[in-house]
């Protein structure tokens, strides 16, 4: 069993949460309250990980990470080592790769709140932040869980990008999915399996653990 | 003090100037899609019309000309809108407190319970808006809206989804606020007995455009233009020829000849429209004449009759006017004691004051 996999997988996952939720919100809102044009072509951007194949997507970012890239060069220049083949430029692609699991249900979410609502909470004189905070993102509470537990668990079994982008580096980019591909490629299938059960648990807890919590929620709101 | 309302949108289309007393219940009247809600909607400042001017006295919220606009949350407004609009994720209390954030915090839930008294909704502070009744949430709503002592109440027919018991109690209620408040009033309605019973001052409205306004009682008995009686539903629709002898004046309606108060402003005019209440369409007795028989005297046919609880709607045929049917509204005894039935002749008399030449379209 390679704890160091499993603790760097459920590190990378909290990072990709902690920064794909707030963007995720801000994004998941502006779409599902414009009238821009650019709206379907937006959407369909964000929907785009979810339809390529992880070598495309993966291929891209390394090309974008990469030391030849503005972002590869720049980050390579502040923190005086590469994008590409590290946990940071690991967290940048699973953000990227997770934006369709955050960001659909954010905006089904707020898409859900109706006119009516919003429109209460400026003739009741709320700023647009109080307003936020006290009535949107309240009601939107189910779409916020699920993104964020589609985000989590998403991230924990991503393989194919992963293997792009991080390659197999112990304790930076070896994560857990790589770990047990690794000890199949080794034969090894005892530690295999046991990694493949906990990954199996830890996933399972925490999409049970969301559809608990949203039961709850929907019970309160029938009450 | 006037609201004055000077605007032009087109998409839902406006065009209207008027200004509206302060103060008092003004009932916004129209059918669907004539644009009450959008000025409802204007005055809050949730739509930006193309150009125009919103302004209570001389404290304006909108002036294009200017480039101005207020947001809608500096806005000094109630807003009821339909469905109400209430948090459904927050208490009664906690809607109405919603609307007090200018107040500190320590202060807003006695000031939201005092709220929630005043509209007759205290005790339920601790509902969620789902617990509560329609008639209840109309009134949490209305708390919310008056939580903010607004100069202007704006409620887009805050009465439609409550039963008929509820709504005749939250009627008296509005009065009642009202009179403690004297806060204006603009009430959007399709019902135009809710606005007879509620304004003081009524405005018709029409594609976006205001057809008349001017005191309730004026706007129902004397319409301006066809298009206004047509909005105010009068049955009583007919064409005449106006004629003008000094300052009398007379309206020729095919073998009649009906009297008009004198007035100096008209003119000549074949095929001037005109109108008539029912109710001022007086039935002669059959029994004996009496006072007023002389006025404006047609003999007619009944064509049928109609009982609606305790009237009765009869439609005459005037003499020599086979085709216009003149709708007369009286009480069931009255036309059971005068033994009215469909095919007997009758003589009614038009009451020459309630005779209303009408402007074209």
């Amino acid at each position: 069993m390679d704890w160091t996999a499993l603790r760097l997988s459920l590190a990378l996952a909290a990072w990709t949460l902690a920064i794909l939720l707030p963007l995720g919100i801000v994004a998941g809102r502006w779409l599902a309250s414009t009238r821009s044009r650019s709206r379907p072509w937006l959407e369909a951007l964000t929907a785009l990980p979810l339809v390529l194949p992880p070598t495309v997507v993966g291929f891209y970012l390394l090309v974008a990470l990469g030391a030849q890239s503005p972002l590869g060069d720049a980050f390579a220049r502040v923190f005086g080592a590469p994008l590409a083949f590290s946990f940071a430029g690991l967290v940048v692609a699973s953000v990227i790769v997770n934006i369709p699991f955050a960001v659909q249900p954010l905006q089904r979410a707020f898409a859900a709140i109706p006119h009516e609502v919003r429109e209460a909470a400026q003739c009741c004189g709320l700023s647009r932040w109080q307003a936020f905070l006290r009535i949107e993102l309240p009601l939107a509470w189910p779409g916020v869980l699920s993104a964020a537990v589609l985000t989590f668990a998403h991230t924990l079994g991503e393989f194919g990008v992963v293997l792009m982008v991080g390659g197999s580096i112990p304790g930076e980019t070896k994560t857990i999915a790589i770990a047990i591909y690794d000890r199949v490629q080794a034969f090894d299938t005892s530690a295999a399996g046991t990694m493949a059960l906990v990954l199996l648990v830890v996933s399972f807890v925490t999409v049970a653990l969301s559809f608990v919590l949203s039961d709850r929620w929907l019970r309160s709101e029938r009450r | 003090m006037m609201l004055t309302l000077a605007l032009s949108h087109d998409g839902p289309p406006l065009d209207l100037d008027v200004a509206l007393p302060a103060g008092e219940i003004v009932a916004v009247v129209g059918p669907s899609g004539s644009g009450k809600t959008s000025l409802l909607r204007a005055v809050a400042g949730l739509i930006r019309p193309r150009s125009g001017r919103i302004a209570l006295g001389e404290d304006a919220w909108l002036d294009t000309a200017r480039g101005m606009s207020k947001p809608t949350r500096e806005r000094p407004i109630g807003y009821v809108s339909q469905h109400y609009g209430l948090f459904p994720h927050l208490s009664a209390l906690a809607n109405v407190a919603c609307s007090l954030t200018h107040l500190p915090p320590g202060d807003r839930a006695e000031r939201a319970r005092a709220c929630l008294a005043l509209a007759h909704v205290a005790g339920l502070d601790d509902r969620l808006p789902r617990e509560l009744s329609g008639g209840q949430q109309q009134r949490v709503a209305m708390a919310r809206a008056l939580a903010r002592e607004p100069r202007v109440l704006l409620l887009d027919e805050p009465f439609s989804s409550v039963d008929r018991s509820t709504r005749k109690r939250l009627y008296v209620e509005l009065k009642r606020l009202h009179a403690e408040l004297a806060a204006t009033v603009l009430l959007v309605t399709h019902d135009l007995d809710e606005a007879a019973l509620l304004a003081t001052h009524l405005c018709l409205i029409q594609r976006g455009r205001i057809v008349q306004h001017g005191a309730t009682g004026d706007v129902l008995t004397r319409p301006a233009t066809v298009a206004a009686a047509r909005l105010l539903d009068l049955p009583n629709l007919f064409t005449g020829t106006l004629e003008r002898d000094g300052a009398a004046r007379t309206l020729r309606w095919g073998p009649h000849a009906l009297a008009l108060p004198a007035a100096a402003d008209a003119a000549t005019a074949a095929g001037t429209a005109w109108t008539i209440l029912p109710t001022k369409v007086l039935l002669h007795r059959v029994d004996r004449p009496s006072r007023g028989e002389r006025e404006n005297p047609v003999r007619a046919t009944i064509a049928d009759l109609v009982t609606l609880g305790d009237d009765v709607i009869a439609r005459l045929v005037p003499e020599g006017l086979p085709d216009a049917r003149l709708h007369l509204k009286l009480s069931l005894h009255v036309a059971q004691r005068n033994s009215l039935a469909p095919g007997r002749e009758v003589t009614v008399s038009l009451l020459a004051d309630a005779i209303v030449p009408l402007a074209g379209e």
